[in-house]
């Protein structure tokens, strides 16, 4: 789906949403009256510190507003922009900030969902999707940490011998179905069905506590990770 | 304390953590005798270490209960697999739960590709568990300088940090140098200039522009010192300016809020005005003041602390 079809089968009732290069900003309004802040980075755009810094700015003017209306992150980008200028102004701070302002907008009140239609990678999707506090997905979406030739040229593994794991080996091959089983996408979204009924579902469940490691350990992919954080957990409050 | 100097850079984690806290205090959770290994490196023939390149525990610093955590850059560059990273989590989570000050001395590559999206999930729980402990009041101390610097997914969970205290000799990025040179060419990026490396993404450039706020020498006794200075600062960055000795770890405590973020928002959109058009680390160095920028590089460490104390980008009210 297209970023206009989505917010069409999102927001019947119409929306305000506005491109401004490869990021979107804007408000819908749901079937029921509620109106829902939309924030996008589009087109397999990579982020850098200025996609960044005007994504952590719109989060931030939602946090401070009065209203309780929960945040929508359309994503479909490349990684996080790999230059010598993003690095040498300090990448890793524009991205963390990013992250830092979705959860605290999350803290103050506002329901972060992530929709990931598109790709995303690495560094980039850390700090958009992986930041909000529910992760959804369209079939077709594509993420993905890092590129097989760099992962080979980083690991000193063959490319012949990474796409051959990749067949097989869900916990550090690319795609979906993937990111679903260790947990990190909460749940694929039916493009055959109302974007805004499946949303208005996903809104009237409440959501208390980061819920990821569990999930991985129930679809399998990670099996270790939340009886190690729970029982790290536990020893120190002993 | 033994007055013998102690490469920070050439310790494991386990002396980090030995040279930080006092003498016997340190318990560890989930340790090496439990063998909680990666259940995924045997794919790809790899070994697998029992404490997964990660140690975590509490412990006390001159009587004050902390909880702390270090990693191991010598085993698989420190990078985050999936027991690695939930055990990160784990600790963050109990110190929003007690109210307990953190110090994570980082050492890592980033994400541990052979199990690529345990790690990837792993780092985006961990942000969400320092940001949620730092909204608790809680202070969450990084400590940068290890072989492996701090890439990736690590610098990104650095930077959700309210502290970093940072030697000359760690590094901060979340591209390595040989990932962009493999991905936009050697023009771009030459990953085998290593002052280039270093100037672009090395402790004296990430001090100089607001990247890290502790400058130390390369010795673990610095750190120690740093790390208890960093202990006793106002947990929301600010609030309280020059508040000295106010006992750390107990008690109500604000924490990171709005006012934070705001200043950091303004404080990053003014990096991009004052110094995004330069070419080079050099040139943000004389745009910041500094006349000699060329010799920053082979400066000695309190020659540069003395300096950069008066030319720096500040980032006190704002991380």
């Amino acid at each position: 789906m297209t970023p206009a079809e989505i917010l069409d089968s999102l927001f019947p009732a119409g929306h305000d949403v506005t491109a401004e290069g490869d990021l979107l900003f804007g408000r819908g309004t749901s079937p029921g009256g509620r109106v829902v802040h939309v924030i996008g980075a589009t087109a397999r755009a990579p982020i850098g510190i200025d996609q960044a810094i005007r994504l952590s700015g719109a989060v931030l003017a939602i946090a401070c507003s009065d209203d309780d209306a929960p945040i929508l992150f359309l994503v479909d980008s490349a990684s996080q922009r790999m230059s010598r200028r993003d690095e040498l102004l300090g990448l890793s701070e524009y991205l963390a900030h990013l992250a830092k302002s979705l959860l605290l907008a999350e803290a103050r009140g506002h329901r972060t969902i992530g929709l990931l239609y598109g790709g995303s990678a690495a560094g980039a999707f850390i700090s958009t999707a992986l930041a909000c506090d529910t992760l959804v997905a369209l079939p077709g979406a594509h993420p993905e940490v890092m590129d097989l030739a760099s992962m080979a040229r980083v690991t000193k593994l063959s490319i012949d011998l990474l796409e051959d794991k990749a067949k097989t080996t869900p916990v550090f091959a690319p795609g979906l179905d993937n990111l679903v089983s260790v947990g990190g996408v909460a749940e694929v979204w039916d493009p055959q069905r109302s974007l805004a009924d499946q949303l208005a579902t996903l809104l009237a469940a409440p959501r208390d506590h980061d819920a990821r490691a569990t999930l991985g350990a129930e679809r399998q992919g990670r099996p270790k990770a939340a009886a190690i954080a729970g029982e790290v957990a536990a020893a120190a409050r002993r | 304390m033994s007055s013998l100097h102690q490469s920070w850079y050439e310790a494991g984690a386990r002396e980090r953590i030995a040279a930080l806290v006092d003498a016997g205090s340190f318990t560890e959770y989930v340790g090496p005798e439990r063998r909680e290994t990666s259940p995924h490196l045997g794919i790809f023939d790899l070994p697998a270490q029992f404490d997964d390149g990660i140690v975590v525990g509490a412990a006390t610093v001159d009587g004050t209960p902390i909880l702390i955590a270090a990693q191991e850059g010598r085993f698989m560059g420190g990078a985050f697999g999936e027991v690695h990273g939930a055990k990160l989590t784990g600790l963050l989570r109990a110190a929003k739960a007690l109210n307990r000050d953190v110090v994570i001395a980082f050492d890592t590559g980033g994400v541990r590709l052979q199990e690529a999206n345990a790690g990837e999930i792993a780092i985006a729980e961990i942000m969400r568990a320092v940001t949620e402990a730092r909204i608790a009041g809680v202070r969450v101390v990084g400590l940068i300088g290890g072989r492996a610097g701090c890439y990736g997914g690590g610098g990104l969970i650095a930077g959700c940090c309210s502290t970093l205290i940072i030697s000359e000799q760690g590094r901060i990025s979340v591209t390595g140098p040989e990932v962009i040179e493999t991905n936009k060419g050697v023009e771009e990026f030459d990953s085998r200039d290593r002052a280039l490396v270093w100037r672009t993404m090395g402790g004296k450039h990430r001090t100089l522009i607001g990247g890290a706020d502790l400058f130390v020498d390369d010795d673990a006794a610095a750190f120690r010192a740093a790390m208890l200075a960093a202990l006793v600062r106002p947990a929301k960055a600010g609030s309280v300016r020059n508040a000295s000795s106010v006992p750390f770890g107990r008690g109500e405590r604000p924490g990171l809020d709005l006012a934070t973020l705001d200043a950091e928002q303004d404080r990053l959109e003014r990096r991009i005005a004052r110094f995004g058009d330069a070419a080079d680390a050099t040139d943000i160095w004389r745009t910041l003041g500094i006349d000699d920028a060329r010799a920053i590089p082979d400066m000695p460490s309190a020659a540069f602390a003395t300096l950069a104390a008066q030319y720096r980008e500040s980032a006190d009210d704002a991380r």
